[in-house]
């Protein structure tokens, strides 16, 4: 009947040692394992067979010369002046609305965390356009924009933009202004969102401690403000720049890349590599060329965030 | 913070807010106008700011004459399902980046950063393959998987800053007092949390509310379809019909918006409590 008595580890021993293993090895992955696991299968084994197809032929147009063709792919990349023109246009799509997101996002999120008359409902409409489907933001914004169903060109001519009231998206000089006016639109909320959140969390009685000792509006904002939002800020303007280079969902439905290439970026021109020439050997050595390219932007953002977060 | 200003800067103020509104509504304005005009006016009317004739036509096709209900029904199962999940699993990451130090945490965080350094274009084609062989195309359960996986990352971060802006000493008191580290995360922590998880959800929600692309490649029976795939069905080959589309697109903003108000009060949960004691 003694059976369960016999215990193969001495109790003192254990009772030493497991929590320390327990502590370090063992129960931070209780919490971080099914994150783990989804994202080990559904993004990075597929990304992994993602690039192995850069280093192959498969144009399903050209079915004869499947197979595997080494660095052949990022060859053609190398010599290929289209591509030139999407990573010129792609770093001006994303510097241009990033830097518009967050500066507006910021505005947005300082005004809003006071109070005032209709605070809710005015939160509530203002971060509306995030809740849009991309897609139909593309298409109300392309309608904005035609001069036969839409004000903007009008309105550009009477301020003296324009010289006529003529469709922005189909002049090369200026139709990426279209797709980063639709990005901004659909984006300062992201901003204001994560922005007012962190704002929120920073004690109301720092300010008050700043006041007493007769400290600025503008003091209180560079001295408490910015150092306690400097991780979100960090984290959301890396994230968001990596998103923004990779979202071709307005562009393509706004421009299709066009007029003449103008506002055709990376992740569109995988796009129609994709899914126009069906060419997934070539469109895959384009987006990891597009991925090399932000890892060493994270990267370099990264060590700076270093530099000035003690996270 | 209620502090003294001057009349000219809350003025301001007030003209900033009006400024930021009327940018962020204007768009929605339009194509609510659109969907509220009659086919004929369309063209004839199109710069006007008001239509001279309006008609709810557009709304009473889309809801009674095309299964639009369902594509909502299954846009809203896969937008609450991925929301609910994604946030759970992305708090207990997030607690874990922000509360442990441990081997290997540097290659976890950097490879969720490179989930979301390339176009998710690049894995269509290895995801259908492995949705195809797992017999799973067409069910909304796929897609809640991968909507969860490609949202994880970016909810991790957040979840992570979140718990990073709580003080670690209110646990560390919990455990002291005797509770193990998950009843003070549920006790102690996550009612603070309650803004980032409101913040969480809303993202997730949104973001799953409006994913076309993956929806268009693992769903293909009407029974199934999500709303943005449904929309699609408006751009036939020959005609577009704008009314319609637009009309289905302002009844696609519904939910969100509900579900945006709803997230607010924890949204501004925190202010109110700060607000409070200052």
């Amino acid at each position: 009947m003694n059976v369960r008595t016999p215990t193969t580890v001495a109790p003192g021993e254990t009772r030493a040692r497991s929590p320390l293993y327990w502590r370090y090895a063992v129960e931070p992955f209780v919490y971080l394992s099914p994150a783990v696991i989804l994202i080990t299968l559904v993004m990075l084994v597929p990304l992994v067979v993602g690039i192995s197809y850069s280093f192959q032929s498969i144009a399903i147009l050209n079915p004869l010369k499947t197979g595997w063709v080494g660095f052949d792919n990022y060859a053609a990349l190398w010599s290929d002046g289209k591509f030139w023109t999407a990573l010129g246009n792609t770093l001006w799509w994303t510097v241009a609305s990033v830097t518009l997101q967050f500066g507006l996002g910021l505005g947005l999120a300082l005004l809003l965390n006071r109070h005032f008359h209709f605070r809710r409902i005015v939160q509530a409409l203002v971060f509306l356009p995030w809740a849009v489907p991309t897609f139909l933001s593309a298409l109300t914004w392309a309608w904005l924009f035609n001069p036969v169903i839409g004000p903007i060109p009008h309105w550009l001519a009477a301020l003296g933009i324009l010289a006529e009231p003529e469709n922005i998206l189909g002049d090369p000089d200026l139709a990426m202004w279209g797709p980063i006016a639709a990005n901004v639109w659909f984006g300062i909320p992201f901003f204001a969102i994560t922005l007012l959140a962190a704002l929120q969390s920073i004690p109301g009685d720092l300010y008050e401690a700043a006041e007493m000792d007769g400290a600025s509006a503008w003091q209180c904002f560079t001295k408490i403000t910015l150092p306690f939002l400097a991780p979100m800020i960090a984290i959301t303007v890396m994230l968001r720049t990596i998103w923004i280079a990779n979202f071709a969902d307005l562009i393509f439905v706004m421009t299709g890349g066009g007029p003449a290439n103008a506002t055709q970026i990376l992740s569109s021109y995988v796009f129609t590599t994709a899914f126009r020439k069906l060419d997934f050997g070539y469109a895959s050595a384009i987006a990891v060329a597009l991925l090399g390219l932000l890892l060493v932007y994270a990267a370099i953002l990264l060590k700076i965030r270093q530099k000035f977060v003690k996270i | 913070m209620t502090t003294r200003s001057s009349p000219l800067l809350s003025a301001a103020r007030y003209l900033a807010l009006a400024l930021y509104l009327g940018f962020a509504l204007f768009p929605l304005y339009w194509l609510l106008k659109i969907a509220l005009t009659p086919d004929q006016l369309i063209y004839t009317e199109g710069t006007r700011m008001l239509p001279t004739l309006t008609t709810l036509e557009n709304f009473r096709t889309v809801v009674f004459q095309t299964p639009f209900l369902s594509y909502f029904r299954n846009s809203l199962v896969v937008s609450l399902g991925t929301a609910a999940v994604t946030t759970l699993i992305a708090a207990g990451a997030g607690y874990a980046f922000s509360r442990f130090r441990f081997r290997g945490k540097k290659l976890i965080i950097g490879l969720m950063l490179v989930t979301q350094m390339f176009p998710l274009l690049m894995i269509i084609a290895p995801i259908y393959k492995m949705v195809a062989a797992l017999g799973m195309l067409n069910s909304l359960t796929s897609l809640i998987i991968v909507y969860t996986a490609f949202n994880i990352p970016f909810a991790t971060f957040l979840m992570q800053s979140f718990f990073d802006g709580i003080p670690r000493d209110l646990e560390e008191a919990a455990m002291m007092d005797g509770c193990t580290r998950f009843q003070a995360l549920r006790k102690v922590v996550f009612p603070l949390t309650l803004p980032g998880l409101g913040a969480t959800l809303g993202f997730v929600f949104t973001a799953a509310w409006s994913e076309l692309l993956f929806a268009l490649m693992l769903i293909n029976s009407n029974e199934t379809m999500t709303f943005p795939v449904g929309l699609l069905t408006f751009v036939s080959k020959f005609s577009v019909d704008w009314g319609q589309m637009m009309a289905a697109g302002v009844l696609a903003l519904i939910p969100s918006c509900i579900f945006f108000i709803f997230i607010q009060r924890y949204l501004v949960q925190g202010l109110t409590s700060g607000a409070v004691k200052g």
